[in-house]
């Protein structure tokens, strides 16, 4: 067997390595490019050029930002406060049914390419957390500081895990585009609905299990209430 | 026939009037950032590999410089918006919703009627190319039922731009860096190396390795999009797609999924996992993350088992 030549790897390292160390992502990447075409034995130029045809090619990627107008001007007619008017509507349920409302919400919301609705500091400190320590406290009476800790956590979690498992269903996303991207780079031609309804599989799963976390962490909270009676 | 040359030029003026109004703000950084971007859209096609690598390399100079700012354009204040949305209520969700609907039945029409024979659109791009006439629908429908100031739209898409900042081209340079790792054969070489440490044939197995990969370099780098063209690179393209025939679409969209469970789970991804657990003011600065483990590892199986059975078993 030849031997084989693994320098053009180095261009990996350091992607993860300059990601980790949190350089400008730019940097790294067009750092990782040069190094990776350069060991493999072309010229600085030719892997210029080969950056400048891929970024060319992949122009569609960055289309998807022309929803941004819609969104702001909505905004400023008061979407943000709509969406929260419509959270606070869950007011009254108990702490584990807000909580796994929320997270429909979420992944519905975003997988109708409104994944901006809801978020840490828009919804979740101002909202969710509070309505989901007040709906525990109605349950279960005073909470010890861990629940309320708990709570809170639980709350952030489930706005990560309802907008990273509800997104990609939108088909003009990012990441559903840099998958087209990279698969037809390498003569795989995608198209976009393709890719999303491959995200519904794993949407169903991720609003089950994390649903009954929050229910094993409304019971927990019970549990260790009565226990302490 | 509309092709994406046509979507080119629509994103190509969007960013060149954030460029101009970011002339006006004596913001140069960002105009020059988003004027070379909406240059790439206008003329990239025209320009030459050489002219458009260098371009790249003025964006990305930029970038680098922190050359990019915020901006402030005018907008509404809570209160305003607040007596807003009582008034508007949910008609508010209509503009946005034109968006996915539009390009969603039109892919379908486009697909399952005889309109497709009509040859309107370039061939596989009927759905990006919806999505770009979606929204000129529902920026229309909104300025002619909100009536915003002239520049309204366009600050008000400025503003959440700018918030995003260099981020908003970080998917499309990783996809470009995918390209120039086939074109540096990273997959021959990596396929051979992990085609020998891989029990022979096993396809299962190949899947377990791609779906922790994903989960791995997305916990060390915090992010999975740039974990996926290293992992597309290495194992999802020459093994499992290659080498074993599963379905490029399956391995690519739930191969993401996977790496979006290491988000979960890594305090590197500082937006979603630390940012929160300060803003809530959590004693442990890990909190977020702790809830979520025991749905990410769950959810990290669900992926590999649709994968190995979406992409492989259902396949052909």
């Amino acid at each position: 067997m030849e031997d084989v030549n693994y320098w053009p790897l180095a261009g990996i390292a350091i992607v993860v390595v300059g990601f980790a160390l949190k350089f400008n992502p730019l940097l790294v990447v067009v750092g990782a490019a040069v190094a990776t075409g350069v060991l493999a034995g072309l010229d600085v130029v030719a892997v210029v050029e080969a950056l400048g045809k891929a970024f060319n090619d992949n122009r569609y990627i960055s289309v998807t930002w022309i929803i941004l107008p819609v969104i702001g001007l909505l905004e400023r007619y008061g979407l943000q406060q709509r969406a929260r008017g419509l959270i606070e509507g869950i007011r009254g349920a108990t702490f584990s049914k807000l909580l796994i409302i929320y997270l429909g919400f979420r992944q519905i919301t975003a997988a109708l390419g409104m994944k901006d609705i809801g978020g840490h500091p828009q919804a979740v400190r101002p909202l969710v957390a509070p309505m989901a320590e007040a709906a525990a406290e109605s349950a279960h009476g005073d909470l010890r500081d861990g629940d309320r800790e708990e709570i809170k956590a639980m709350s952030a979690a489930t706005d990560n895990v309802g907008l990273f498992f509800g997104e990609d269903i939108f088909f003009a996303i990012a990441s559903i585009l840099l998958i087209q991207g990279v698969f037809e780079s390498a003569g795989y031609p995608l198209t976009p609905l393709e890719l999303s309804v491959w995200a519904i599989p794993t949407a169903i799963c991720a609003f089950f299990i994390h649903g009954w976390r929050i229910n094993a962490l409304d019971r927990r909270i019970g549990a260790g209430r009565s226990a302490r009676r | 026939m509309i092709t994406y040359e046509w979507l080119y030029i629509l994103a190509g003026s969007f960013f060149a009037i954030w460029a101009l109004l970011s002339l006006r703000d004596r913001l140069w950084g960002n105009a020059g950032f988003w004027g070379l971007l909406a240059a790439s859209f206008f003329g990239g096609s025209h320009f030459s590999d050489l002219e458009n690598g260098i371009l790249v390399l003025a964006m990305v100079a930029i970038a680098g410089l922190g050359g990019l700012k915020r901006s402030n354009p005018d907008t509404t204040g809570e209160t305003s918006r607040q007596k807003r949305a009582l008034s508007l209520g949910n008609k508010l969700f209509i503009p946005a919703l034109i968006v996915p609907f539009t390009a969603v039945a039109g892919t379908l029409l486009y697909n399952f009627t005889p309109l497709g024979e009509t040859g309107l659109f370039e061939a596989r791009r009927e759905t990006l190319l919806l999505f770009g006439i979606g929204v000129v629908i529902a920026l229309i429908v909104a300025i002619i039922w909100l009536r915003p100031p002239a520049l309204a739209p366009a600050n008000e898409g400025r503003r959440l731009l700018d918030s995003i900042g260099w981020a908003a081209i970080l998917p499309q340079m990783l996809a470009a860096l995918g390209a120039v790792f086939a074109l540096a054969g990273v997959g021959e070489i990596i396929g051979g190396a992990a085609g020998s440490v891989i029990p022979e044939g096993s396809i299962f197995l190949t899947v377990v390795v791609f779906a922790l990969g994903m989960a791995i370099f997305t916990m060390i780098m915090g992010n999975a999009f740039a974990a996926f063209p290293v992992m597309a690179a290495a194992i999802g393209i020459p093994l499992l797609v290659e080498t074993y025939d599963g379905d490029p679409a399956v391995v690519g969209a739930v191969g993401m999924l996977a790496g979006f469970c290491g988000t979960l789970l890594t305090p590197m991804a500082a937006n979603f996992n630390i940012v929160p657990a300060a803003l809530l003011e959590l004693k442990d600065q890990n909190g977020v993350i702790k809830q979520q483990v025991w749905t990410a590892i769950p959810l990290w199986v669900c992926n590999v088992a649709i994968i190995y059975v979406g992409a492989f078993l259902l396949w052909k």
